[in-house]
């Protein structure tokens, strides 16, 4: 099997695998990071949502070489304490219920603040809609959102 | 009320013993279903639940830790049980950690997710635990200081005696553990709480929001293989064959296997359809070195899988008005005559509503760890029944039940499918064959292929109105597999109307169903509030008033198996109608009412609807909840606004027909969920009383979804009949002349 160097949360990592394998299942079983979730493997749920630089991607639909020369961020790596302003709203608004899509939401939620800083409401839920939460905590979800925005204007 | 000077067998749920490494360690059963010769563990490291379900731990430096005893699902029990535990142990909320305790199966048989019971079944034992927890800590105190304990008073975690002197809990608790446990507690008023009632986080939030390992599918050991499981693609179809010579040839492939003997070893020709792995047919499993490559070379497959009788909704559709058609009912509940009563009618209105199989599609795909060795069974993983999983695998593989250690993991969703546990027997039995720890993981297609699913049901309800009133309710039930069951006929309008009767049939499908979240009542609801807005209209009365005038005429002390409360009812509709300023909003804002008791608690729901763009858009639901005492607000807060939303998203979207014995939707791509854009404003009014807390994972989900339909009424002119509204679009198109609701 090929061998690949990924940068990932700002180290470089080597490894043997198969070149079809996914991003996601090479962050959960060969670099034992699990904060990035399988949810439906087509790129349909947003639970395994990670940064390429800087933007929000996929990582069930992603293979190595698509990734080479290019950095990503996983939820493990969004702030090195947990202390992220999404991370912070998210904690203060209490969003989660069973919390599974979360680290997904976040790191959709993270890009896309970067990105607009000071979005309306719509642009909001038009970033947020590719991310599914079965337990439906989206007005919790919006707020979090919203109140990120402001911490970090 | 709530009675703060009740008493319990101490006998029955608690014992104390001192900890080897110092401190003391509180042992309590939830259940009453303690085994007195069981000895209490005394080292936390072998901790193993063998006396009780839940325990306190105290150490010398006076760090409290509570085990959560049941499974967490995302209803926030790992959460708002321990508070329960804390707030009458007196300690401050941020000196508590939360643990989560494991199974064991030799005592227990109640460490359950379901049912929205956990908060009521646990209120009273786990408030006197904490204060009896809280009482020998006073005792020990006062003995310290020849004082008596009534002159003794504590906050957070500090006992102090009339003189001013000060001792922590830490300081006297290896005293208190040696001490009688006393039988007469007095437990606090819920006026003078600090913890219940406060908004208090999820336990876990900064493991969720940092993504550290916590759920099944995180959990990993050294030398673990990971399993992709082939099962029968089609209900009713059997393995014939299969050539694995590609499969086995893929990197990173172990071996190919199949499992099954054990399954029906265990079942011993009982057939037990609603468990997709208790089945007569083999399954083959691929097992290798990594997710992606079992999952990959599972497609590889080449299997020959012999077809039986393939059902489809076509057939289910016909199947099931047949039967409402026919006789072949069993009768729930029967006041008066309701024959008589129709004989007799001036108007007859008679619906017909109807509902998909739906898939529970929890975010965390269903998975297990097992590692089957000679010496234990050592079990890791999301499931709502840990103690019957435990005994099925038990059974199945021919082993003592004391040589399972189970572990339950945080769960991205259970919504009921995890109460089936199937693929605990697949991991298992796979791990029997291979002897080696292995990860069952199924791939959404797999979940939603080949799951447990909510039996697509239709009801027809009949009502008779003379002289103006309702004289006479029918309902009927057709369903796949099996009918509602406990006290659902029971529920409201029964005991409101005098000629009154629940009918129920089935019909037997290979297709497994089972419990999805408010099993029965999430779209028996919908049916009855949508059949009670359009029965106003036909008797020419106020839809609201309509309902607080039947609920006005039930005597529920006359009848046991009427558990609803008429008065607390009233109560939520009154409410809601001020809150949601019912009938006094602005031209272009369509309203639709709902109220429902289910799961203990009473509920009332206004949607809101608007038309944007040609199309009428739900846009707010104010939603009142009677729970009694509220536990913990912030987390109530989510799961009302979560069960609004899901009820709102499976009416509106979930399309789930069957072809061929097999769903035609596999994966969200053609599976709607609802999502970020869809879902309304959701505003909650919580009804404040001192009553005894009850559930609410469950209870406001099954009213959203007819709060909805009533206010498309009053926005489109048009009725919906059939989950999901979508399967008609046309019935959500505005006419021209939008109807002045």
């Amino acid at each position: 099997m090929p061998t690949y160097q990924l940068k990932v949360n700002g180290e470089t990592k080597s490894v043997d695998v198969s070149e079809d394998t996914p991003v996601l299942w090479v962050l959960r079983d060969h670099l034992d990071m699990v904060g990035t979730k399988f949810g439906c493997g087509i790129g349909q749920c947003g639970a395994c949502t990670i940064h390429v630089d800087g933007t929000a991607m996929r990582s069930c639909s992603l293979t190595l070489a698509q990734l080479d020369g290019k950095s990503i961020t996983t939820i493990e790596g969004l702030s090195e304490d947990g202390t992220h302003p999404v991370q912070e709203a998210w904690k203060e608004v209490d969003v989660p219920q069973c919390g599974y899509c979360q680290a997904g939401q976040i790191m959709t939620a993270s890009a896309f603040l970067e990105q607009n800083p000071n979005p309306t409401s719509e642009e909001i839920k038009n970033a947020m809609h590719g991310n599914i939460c079965r337990c439906a905590s989206y007005n919790r979800i919006h707020r979090a959102v919203e109140k990120a925005a402001s911490n970090m204007s | 009320m709530s009675n703060p000077s009740i008493k319990f067998s101490r006998r029955a749920f608690m014992r104390t013993s001192s900890l080897a490494g110092g401190g003391m360690l509180i042992g309590f059963n939830l259940f009453n279903a303690c085994k007195p010769k069981a000895a209490p563990p005394v080292d936390l490291a072998q901790l193993n639940y063998n006396d009780f379900n839940a325990f306190i731990k105290i150490a010398d430096n006076g760090a409290v830790t509570i085990f959560s005893p049941n499974p967490e699902i995302g209803q926030g029990v790992k959460t708002s049980m321990p508070m329960i535990i804390a707030e009458e142990l007196d300690v401050a909320w941020k000196d508590v950690h939360v643990a989560q305790g494991v199974l064991d199966t030799k005592n227990y048989t109640r460490q359950v997710a379901g049912g929205s019971q956990s908060i009521r079944h646990g209120w009273d034992a786990l408030r006197q635990t904490g204060a009896t927890a809280k009482q020998m800590l006073v005792n020990a105190a006062a003995a310290k200081w020849g004082v008596d304990p009534s002159e003794c008073s504590v906050k957070e975690g500090v006992i102090t005696n009339a003189a001013g002197a000060s001792l922590g809990y830490g300081d006297v608790v290896k005293e208190a553990a040696q001490l009688e446990v006393p039988e007469d507690v007095v437990l606090k008023e819920p006026k003078s709480y600090t913890i219940i009632g406060q908004d208090v986080r999820n336990v876990d939030i900064d493991k969720i929001t940092t993504g550290k390992p916590l759920y099944g599918l995180d959990y990993k050991e050294e030398g673990m293989v990971y399993a992709s499981v082939a099962r029968p693609p089609a209900f009713g179809q059997k393995l014939v064959s299969f050539d694995a010579t590609e499969a086995k040839a893929m990197p990173g492939v172990i071996d190919v296997i199949t499992i099954g003997d054990r399954a029906r070893a265990h079942l011993n020709g009982e057939n037990r359809n609603w468990s997709a792995i208790l089945s007569d047919s083999d399954k083959v499993v691929v097992l290798a070195t990594s997710t992606w490559q079992a999952m990959k070379a599972k497609k590889a497959l080449k299997i020959v899988w012999e077809a039986d009788n393939l059902e489809s909704t076509e057939q289910h559709d016909k199947i099931l008005l047949d039967l409402l058609d026919g006789n072949k009912f069993n009768t729930l509940r029967s006041d008066g005559n309701v024959k008589n009563a129709f004989a007799n009618a001036d108007t007859i209105l008679e619906r017909t509503y109807e509902s998909p199989f739906l898939p529970h599609n929890c975010m965390e795909p269903m998975n297990f760890f097992a590692n089957v060795t000679d010496e234990k069974i050592h079990l890791v993983g999301p499931v709502q029944t840990p103690a019957s999983a435990a005994d099925t695998v038990a059974d199945m593989l021919g082993r003592d039940v004391e040589d399972i250690h189970l572990e339950m993991t945080r769960m991205g969703g259970g919504f009921g499918r995890r109460l089936y546990g199937d693929f605990v027997f697949e991991a298992a039995e796979i791990s029997n064959a291979i002897k080696k720890p292995v990860k069952m993981v199924s791939s959404r297609e797999d979940d939603m292929g080949t799951g447990v699913y909510r039996p697509a049901i239709k009801y027809r309800i009949k009502a008779a109105i003379k002289d103006g009133k309702l004289t006479a309710y029918h309902l009927k039930e057709a369903a796949i597999n099996s009918n509602m069951y406990g006290l659902i006929p029971n529920f409201f309008p029964a005991g409101a109307i005098e000629n009154y009767q629940v009918d129920a049939a089935n019909y037997k499908s290979n297709i497994t169903t089972g419990a999805w979240r408010a099993p029965y009542t999430n779209f028996l609801a919908f049916a009855e509030q949508s059949f009670f807005d359009e029965l106003a209209e036909a008797m020419e009365v106020d839809r609201v008033q309509l309902r607080i005038d039947l609920l006005k005429k039930v005597d529920a002390a006359a009848d046991e198996n009427i558990q609803y409360d008429p008065d607390r009812m009233i109560n939520v509709i009154n409410t809601a109608v001020e809150k949601s300023g019912w009938g006094t909003q602005p031209k272009g804002v369509y309203q639709g009412f709902v109220n429902y008791y289910c799961h203990n608690t009473h509920v009332a729901e206004v949607a809101n609807v608007e038309i944007e763009n040609g199309k009428p858009v739900v846009k707010k639901v104010v939603c009142v909840v009677d729970c009694g005492i509220v536990v913990n607000p912030l987390g109530a807060l989510n799961q009302i606004e979560g069960g609004v939303i899901d009820g709102i998203g499976h009416s509106m979207y979930g399309d789930f027909e069957f072809e061929a014995g097999s769903p035609k939707a596999k994966n969200f791509d053609r599976y709607r969920l609802l999502r970020m854009k869809e879902a309304p404003e959701v505003e909650v009014h919580l009804i404040q009383n001192e009553l005894s807390p009850t559930g609410l994972g469950e209870p406001t989900l099954p009213p959203a979804g007819g709060a909805v339909a009533n206010a498309l009424k009053a926005a489109t002119g048009k009725r919906i009949y059939q989950q999901p509204f979508l399967k008609n679009p046309e019935l959500l198109e505005v006419p021209k002349e939008p109807i002045i609701g």
